[in-house]
């Protein structure tokens, strides 16, 4: 919560064991992380604008898990939980990022021209293709511990930066709260809309507090390039097109994010980012690049394989159900994507995902003639 | 301890302090004095952040974070409590009210920008904030029907810290109720009742239900784990000490086995993690299960909700219409529970002006609401129903409690009202109503007709 010093103070007249969570049940990062003595050495601690330990860990104490899917469990409520709580956060990011180690320097690079192909992706496959990421604003709290102020706030910087955009990028923000029904009904119509978060992950990390205010969409009037305010980070920015151009999609991304960028700093105001986290973002799993490229394709053969996840895996693809995360496929159409944020650039994530649907086309048209794959099998990239 | 905001009305803060000492000296844990030296030293920011943050590297982390953010640059001075300083300056309370203007409950009604900048900055002495006593209200803009409450305490302290929203919200939902002016009558003496005993042709059941709060310790909004560990603690302590008919066991939710909590569900005994917005926008959902169970004595009927809603939810109930012994049941397992943590130096939250100090101000005062399952069935469907219920103040539910629809002629019917009348009075408002209904019944079945009663008095002014 805003405004410093809250409950922490009172809580330290109990001891550490008194405090420490129950987390004999649970199965997330936070908690494979979390000893007592982590627990007695960070409870003390708060961030400058009054982020707490138990407020990083709140979401993972009250959604224990689930045997198959190992969630994080832990939030940042500012830039700096990632630096005052490093003990419990470097050893998560560790776990979540496939070994990153707190001296490790991620790269940043947004220079779309370093893409090789991407462009001619097989439209009778691919159906879509999809780049996005997060920012946030530094100097304001993340959103589950942000105040209406600074929600506010970030909205209406965010809504004069959007609104400087032109060209192919010039485009109108709708404010949550007041859109009217007709306006609502078309961004349901083109997959714009996000509602009040569901999910008790993000509930419990106090994310929807004050719902809908501050909360926002901006696209452009071609519909193919949108930023989500104040949901789960302070921007969300999408480019996005139908058919398999993944390289336009990608060209469009780093114009829009690199003008955003200028605009805001013409304002006064940087994104939160450092040489060794990248972007910084409310979710741990989302640090670095805050990226994922993916694409809509049909591979109704290919996801029958036995082989499927092995190809997957070795390059380094991740998949869901066209809905996003935590849905399933329809129609064997799936939602592939890259599984890293951290530890690669935008450019070298981006090539994976359209090398990688590229060869997976590849093996769902020898499928469909019965013939085999076997020597299209790819190396661990 | 913080001193900020806190009037030192009345005896609670002093109160405290004599508690704390006296249970310091009857306790035998040894972390009592851990807990002394560590209430009294405070906390301390990290060292190395302080250093970090402070002198010369201020220069060189301002430089880091861009020129031009002078925001940051206020904000990063000597040390955390200045950064909440130069915060509260940045964003004064105009920036941060909530847009209400699509609200319908009584905090939104009583929350003017004025009172907000008023209380925006205050803290209780267990640094619970304004912002979070009205988070559910702001996240729930309510029914244009229901008119919900909106606001929570965090503890004992919030109603008096607060009070400028309070009060006047307490006024509305307890039709006029004024705290600053009136006292709250307290009256356990169930042997008051007169004709306790309904037609059990209509009755069904029989429940009279209240909360306490253990005072010293947060409320479930505001509670930290251990907390909430010491508020179960203090509870079923005490509870091992209930003899002869009130003799019993308590399963916490955490720990109990599957036949133990099928058989919980059979009874109607087991309550799950509150699903209800209302609820978990109010915070009092975190760590669930953590710290939550049931008591029961062996007869089941007697219960005890622990750290639900509330620290203590108490449950007397039975099968049939003797409301006169559930009610002597409910009174005098409440005296034998409080005389048993009196002795270990504890007290339930009360004072004078708001009776028993609970999370929602709607369960203030007596925290009671007593009820029967009875089957009206010409009754009910009579147009003068709902008005007949009006006048004598009494409630109608479904038979699966708040927010249910009934099934069939059976209803849940009990009290209205929770400030400003006694136990005893609301209770035997309930029998009165209850045997009057009853008759409106048979009267009907006779082919006879009925009258609307006189409205019933609120309180005395």
């Amino acid at each position: 919560m805003p405004f410093g010093n809250t409950h922490n103070q009172a809580k330290l007249k109990f001891s550490s064991e008194q405090e420490y969570p129950d987390l004999s049940k649970h199965n997330n990062h936070m908690a494979k992380v979390l000893t007592p003595a982590i627990y007695e050495r960070l409870r003390s601690k708060e961030t400058p604008s009054g982020f707490t330990l138990d407020d990083v860990i709140q979401t993972g104490v009250d959604n224990p898990g689930h045997p198959f899917i190992m969630t994080v469990g832990c939030v940042a409520g500012d830039e700096e939980t990632y630096e005052v709580f490093k003990e419990l956060l470097d050893p998560v990011i560790e776990a979540r990022h496939g070994g990153y180690k707190p001296t490790d320097k991620h790269k940043t690079d947004l220079n779309s021209g370093n893409l090789k192909g991407g462009d001619d992706l097989d439209p009778d496959y691919v159906l879509s293709s999809r780049v996005r990421t997060g920012r946030s604003i530094r100097g304001f709290c993340l959103p589950p511990h942000c105040s209406r102020g600074e929600r506010r706030a970030v909205e209406k910087l965010s809504v004069e930066a959007l609104a400087s955009l032109s060209g192919d990028l010039k485009g109108k923000y709708y404010a949550l709260k007041n859109m009217t029904d007709a306006e609502q009904q078309q961004l349901i119509d083109d997959h714009f809309l996000f509602d009040k978060p569901v999910s008790p992950l993000l509930l419990a990390s106090g994310m929807a507090r004050d719902w809908p205010d501050g909360r926002g969409i901006w696209h452009n009037d071609n519909k193919t390039f949108l930023v989500w305010v104040n949901e789960e980070d302070h921007l969300r920015v999408i480019s996005m097109q139908k058919g398999g151009n993944m390289k336009e999609v990608f060209d469009r991304f780093c114009t829009g994010l690199t003008k955003i960028e200028t605009l805001f700093k013409e304002r006064g105001h940087a994104f939160m980012w450092n040489e060794h986290l990248g972007y910084v973002l409310t979710c741990p799993s989302n640090l670095g690049t805050g990226l994922r490229a993916g694409v809509h394709v049909k591979l109704p053969n290919m996801s029958k394989n036995a082989k499927f996840e092995e190809v997957l895996t070795k390059l380094r693809l991740q998949k869901r159900g066209t809905g996003g995360v935590d849905t399933a496929a329809v129609g064997g159409v799936f939602d592939i994507s890259n599984a890293d944020r951290i530890g690669f650039s935008e450019v070298e994530l981006v090539q994976m995902v359209v090398d990688g649907v590229k060869l997976l086309v590849e093996m769902e048209k020898r499928l469909e003639k019965g013939q085999s794959i076997d020597d299209l099998m790819p190396a661990q990239k | 301890m913080s001193g900020g905001g806190a009037h030192d009305r009345g005896d609670s803060k002093a109160t405290f302090q004599q508690l704390a000492v006296r249970r310091q000296q009857l306790s035998n844990s040894s972390s009592s004095t851990d807990l002394y030296l560590r209430y009294t030293s405070g906390g301390k920011m990290s060292g190395s952040f302080r250093r970090l943050i402070s002198g010369r590297n201020t220069a060189v982390l301002l430089a880091s974070l861009g020129a031009g953010t002078m925001a940051t640059g206020v904000l990063l001075n000597e040390n955390g409590s200045l950064a909440a300083e130069a915060k509260k300056k940045l964003y004064p309370p105009s920036s941060d009210f909530p847009d209400l203007r699509k609200h319908n409950n009584c905090m939104a009604a009583a929350l003017s920008p004025a009172v907000y900048a008023k209380l925006r900055d205050k803290l209780t002495p267990n640094n619970w904030t304004l912002d979070q006593c009205i988070q559910t209200g702001v996240d729930n803009p309510g029914h244009p029907f229901i008119k919900t409450v909106g606001c929570v305490a965090g503890d004992e302290e919030s109603y008096e810290v607060f009070a400028e929203l309070f009060d006047p919200v307490i006024k509305d939902r307890h039709n006029g109720y004024d705290p600053r002016t009136m006292t709250h009558p307290t009256d356990l003496d169930a042997s008051k009742i007169k004709n306790g005993m309904f037609d059990e042709n209509y009755v069904l059941s029989s429940r009279v239900r209240t909360g306490r709060s253990i005072r010293g310790l947060s409320l479930p909004p505001a509670c930290s784990r251990a907390e909430r560990r010491e508020v179960e603690r203090v509870v079923v302590t005490a509870l091992a000490g209930l003899k002869g008919d009130l003799a019993g066991r308590y399963y916490s939710l955490g720990d109990m086995t599957e036949k133990e909590q099928q058989q919980l569900i059979d009874d109607h005994f087991l309550f799950d993690k509150p699903v209800s917005p209302l609820l978990t926008c109010a915070f009092m959902a975190r760590d669930w299960p953590d710290a939550r169970g049931i008591w029961h004595n062996n007869e089941k009927t007697f219960l005890i909700w622990v750290n639900e809603e509330d620290h203590t939810r108490v449950i007397s109930m039975e099968k049939g219409g003797n409301m006169k012994r559930v009610f002597e049941r409910f009174c005098s397992g409440l005296k034998q529970v409080e005389h048993l943590i009196q002795e270990r130096g504890w007290e339930f939250m009360w004072n004078e002006r708001l009776g028993y100090i609970l999370t929602c101000p709607s369960n203030l005062g007596t925290g009671l609401r007593a009820g029967v399952h009875v089957r009206l069935p010409k009754l009910s469907k009579d147009p003068r129903f709902n008005k007949i219920l009006d006048n004598l103040r009494l409630q109608k539910r479904g038979t699966g409690g708040v927010d249910t629809a009934a099934t069939g002629d059976t209803f849940d019917l009990s009290n209205l009202d929770r400030l400003g009348k006694s136990e005893v009075e609301l209770v035997q408002l309930v029998v009165n109503g209850v045997n009057y209904l009853i008759d409106c019944e048979k009267k009907l079945e006779k082919g006879q007709d009925i009258q609307i009663p006189a409205p019933l008095v609120q309180f005395k002014k």
